[in-house]
């Protein structure tokens, strides 16, 4: 029946015959403007890893010229050898692309532009225009931090949180351009989330078809709304401080400027991560109570996660292989960071390799594998076609191999001692024993990194030879399934009418294992205000 | 162009669909738009509190550096041209096109005087010698602080942050006087709002009222106290 109803949509699809340019560039179709931010922050992803390397190299072997490094100018790499004054830029670099350019824009940018009005059932998001400003300006704000990279004095390096008063006075962090260009990207990109938060906002509340009441939406659109809510109030606050930095930068304001009797920790917001800026201990405890207290409300979730799992007919498809591991590697970097919310032993592992593990278990572990799922999963909604499974299985076994032989030893070495963001490791005699272990680090990041090619050559080979995916190759209750793949511009013809929740599989009321959110039982009746109309 | 008036009509479907709120989607946006920049302005406002309360040493006396009366002048202006601001709104809800466009000529005039004597004002401290980073050297203003008028210690902060409060706060008006020309020039003067159809005056509208509603906050803690 649905399949009848969908192709009947295709002979009826809206016709779109803008030209090039108002169709893929300057788009305000969601599904355009969503496809486009997953272009570019896999370039930024890949960008972000390539710094990766460097570092590793540099970590695994201290001193010595890296492969291919003769490309790079005198002021960083003479010879081939990492400059610790590049080293530092490059820990900068790491984690400002791979934080604000890879992982923030593939889980809200993408998913949020391309899933909303699908999952809800309309035919766009409530201001398109103004969708398509948050991607521009998100766009601009990549390119002025790509751009800082090639500054004379180099990119910013005062590591990507930018504490102050390193980041902002010039004599302090060694860099003026390239500090300056971080804090004016940093602007337009929470202007760009500023943007789309209240796109996604807006969109959510009124513009959901008939029938899609609070309760029926799927919890991706819960997630992404919530997340669009903490960000219209976080981010206008994020941005203001960025605003202050910069201007302490190239108007000589005084913010953070503690001899002008500015406050650097104005910068630092959060209390759990200050437990050894000096701050009060009775406060320090209340931040440590009430960050062990996430770890209730994270643990309900996924032991929803797994009592879903328990004994149900799973298939175990690239997407699901990806969301299991997500599930594991989460609750790893979930469990370590337990260690580092108690205060004393926080003293002692703070700032240590045991926190890069944390935060690499949380935002590999619990991003990118929900992305190398989501990628697969709704690649043929967005193209047509699907992933090929025996490549995206190779490329999930390797990468979930190597991100833990990556990852894992990190904790071993933090307990050592081994400082973050540090340059050469074998400087120090304590730390000497582990260097066969940062070797380890270095070659299993190599070839996670090398993995990587496995999905480019996935994605790009699925784009023009996968196979034709159909409606609904998954299965699923979803919206968005009953549209022809790829969506057409403006989604439907008539918005659809919604009959139950999404989550509705194996029902006793029909012979297949899902049920369709849009498919009418002879039980269900029509919602009120469709009814009225008719 | 005909394409994009058929995208249009798919926005609004032939039955009415199961809505969240009875509010129209601009003005639903404005208010999440303006909840955002009450965070934005609450951060450049509790930056000022921490600074000032934490400062090292005296804050300079209400009246030295900044001439109260001009600005007090300037607060009324802003604060009239909200009235005329709600007097467009009550037109065009009347039906009265003609005195809307009245009203809303009126708004945007106030508006533009408004950043106009801040624009003076701005060239007029900067003149005496008072910059975002402090009193500039050999300056009108560093001759009162080396007499002690003026206290050394927190000049720096002082012009921290009296240059962004009221510079954002400028801008925004700015934004708000170029967005209601707009409005005034497609919209009011071909006569595109009807007693029907007036959702642009009302959400540009309620951004001026904040934008009104900040700057008296401004004016109190920068000038007054």
């Amino acid at each position: 029946m649905t399949t009848v109803a969908a192709t009947a949509q295709v002979a009826h699809g809206h016709h779109d015959d803008r030209p090039f340019i108002r169709k893929y560039i300057f788009s305000t179709d969601h599904k355009i403007i969503g496809i486009q931010f997953l272009f570019v922050s896999l370039f930024f992803l890949l960008v972000g890893g390539l710094l990766a390397m460097q570092m590793r190299w540099q970590l695994g072997f201290p001193g010595k010229p890296m492969p291919g490094g003769g490309i790079l100018p005198e002021t960083m790499a003479p010879g081939g050898v990492i400059l610790p004054e590049y080293y530092i830029q490059l820990v900068t670099m790491h984690g400002t692309f791979m934080v604000f350019f890879a992982i923030m824009p593939l889980l809200v940018g993408v998913y949020a532009n391309f899933l909303i009005p699908l999952k809800i059932g309309t035919h766009d998001m409530a201001f398109p225009r103004i969708n398509m400003w948050s991607f521009w300006s998100a766009f601009a704000a990549g390119l002025v931090m790509l751009a800082s990279l090639f500054v004379p004095e180099g990119a910013a390096r005062a590591g990507w949180t930018m504490y102050a008063p390193l980041s902002a006075r010039h004599d302090y962090s060694g860099a003026e351009l390239g500090q300056e260009l971080w804090s004016i990207s940093i602007v337009l990109l929470g202007l760009s989330s500023i943007l789309g938060s209240l796109n996604y906002i807006t969109t959510v509340i009124n513009n959901r078809a008939p029938g899609m009441t609070w309760f029926r939406m799927p919890l991706s659109v819960w997630a992404l709304f919530i997340t669009a809510i903490l960000g219209i109030l976080a981010l206008p606050v994020l941005s203001g401080a960025a605003i202050m930095l910069l201007f302490d930068q190239i108007l000589g304001t005084h913010f953070f400027d503690p001899p002008a009797g500015g406050q650097a920790l104005l910068w630092q917001q959060w209390g759990h991560h200050m437990f050894v800026s000096g701050m009060n201990p009775t406060l320090g405890s209340s931040f440590m109570v009430s960050t062990l207290v996430i770890a209730v409300p994270s643990a309900v979730k996924t032991f929803n996660w797994m009592g879903t799992m328990w004994r149900g007919n799973l298939r175990f498809t690239v997407p699901m292989l990806n969301a299991v591991a997500f599930v594991a590697m989460f609750v790893i970097g979930g469990l370590s960071g337990i260690y580092m919310a108690a205060t004393p032993v926080d003293m002692f592992i703070h700032d240590t390799y045991f926190i890069v593990a944390h935060l690499h278990y949380v935002l590999f572990g619990g991003s990118l594998f929900a992305l190398f799922g989501a990628i697969p999963f709704w690649f043929p909604k967005m193209f047509g076609r699907l992933m090929s499974e025996p490549w995206g299985k190779i490329h999930f076994w390797l990468t979930f191999v190597f991100y833990n032989c990556t990852f894992f030893p990190m904790h071993i070495l933090g307990m050592a001692g081994h400082m973050r963001r540090i340059y050469d490791p074998t400087q120090y005699d304590f730390l000497k024993p582990y260097q066969p272990m940062n070797e380890f680090i270095s070659i299993s990041a190599f070839l996670l990194f090398a993995t990587q090619i496995i999905f480019f050559v996935n994605f790009w080979w699925s784009l023009k030879k996968g196979k034709p995916a159909g409606l609904n190759p998954w299965q699923d209750n979803g919206l968005e399934w009953t549209l022809p793949s790829p969506a057409p511009h403006g989604n439907w013809e008539r918005v659809p009418t919604v009959y139950r929740g999404p989550y509705e599989f194996s029902s006793p009321q029909v012979p297949e294992d899902y049920l369709p959110q849009t498919r009418k039982l002879p039980g269900d009746r029509e919602p009120a205000a469709v009814s009225a109309a008719h | 162009m005909t394409h994009a008036a058929a995208t249009v009509d798919q926005m609004r479907p032939p039955y009415p669909a199961e809505r969240g709120l009875d509010v129209y989607n601009t003005k639903l946006g404005m208010w999440v738009f303006l909840a955002s920049e009450v965070m934005f302005f609450a951060a450049l406002i509790g930056t000022y509190i921490i600074l000032r309360f934490g400062a090292p040493g005296e804050w300079a006396r209400p009246g030295i550096v900044l001439n109260i009366k001009i600005t007090a002048f300037n607060t009324f202006l802003l604060i009239c041209s909200s009235v005329s601001m709600v007097k467009a709104y009550a037109a065009i809800q009347d039906g009265d096109p003609k005195k809307m466009r009245f009203w809303l000529l009126l708004t945007i005039l106030g508006g533009a005087t408004f950043v106009g004597i801040q624009i003076y004002e701005y060239i007029h401290l900067i003149e005496h010698g008072f910059v975002p980073s402090g009193v500039r050297e050999g300056s009108e203003l560093a001759e009162l602080v080396a007499k002690g008028t003026l206290p050394a210690a927190t000049m720096g902060l002082y012009g921290s942050t009296f240059f962004t409060m009221t510079g954002f706060h400028g801008f925004h008006v700015t934004c708000g006087v170029i967005s209601m020309t707009y409005l005034y020039l497609t919209k009011a003067l071909p006569g595109k709002y009807t007693k029907q159809s007036y959702g642009g005056i009302e959400t540009v509208g309620l951004y001026w009222h904040f934008v009104d509603l900040v700057w008296i906050i401004l004016f109190t803690i920068v000038y007054l106290i």
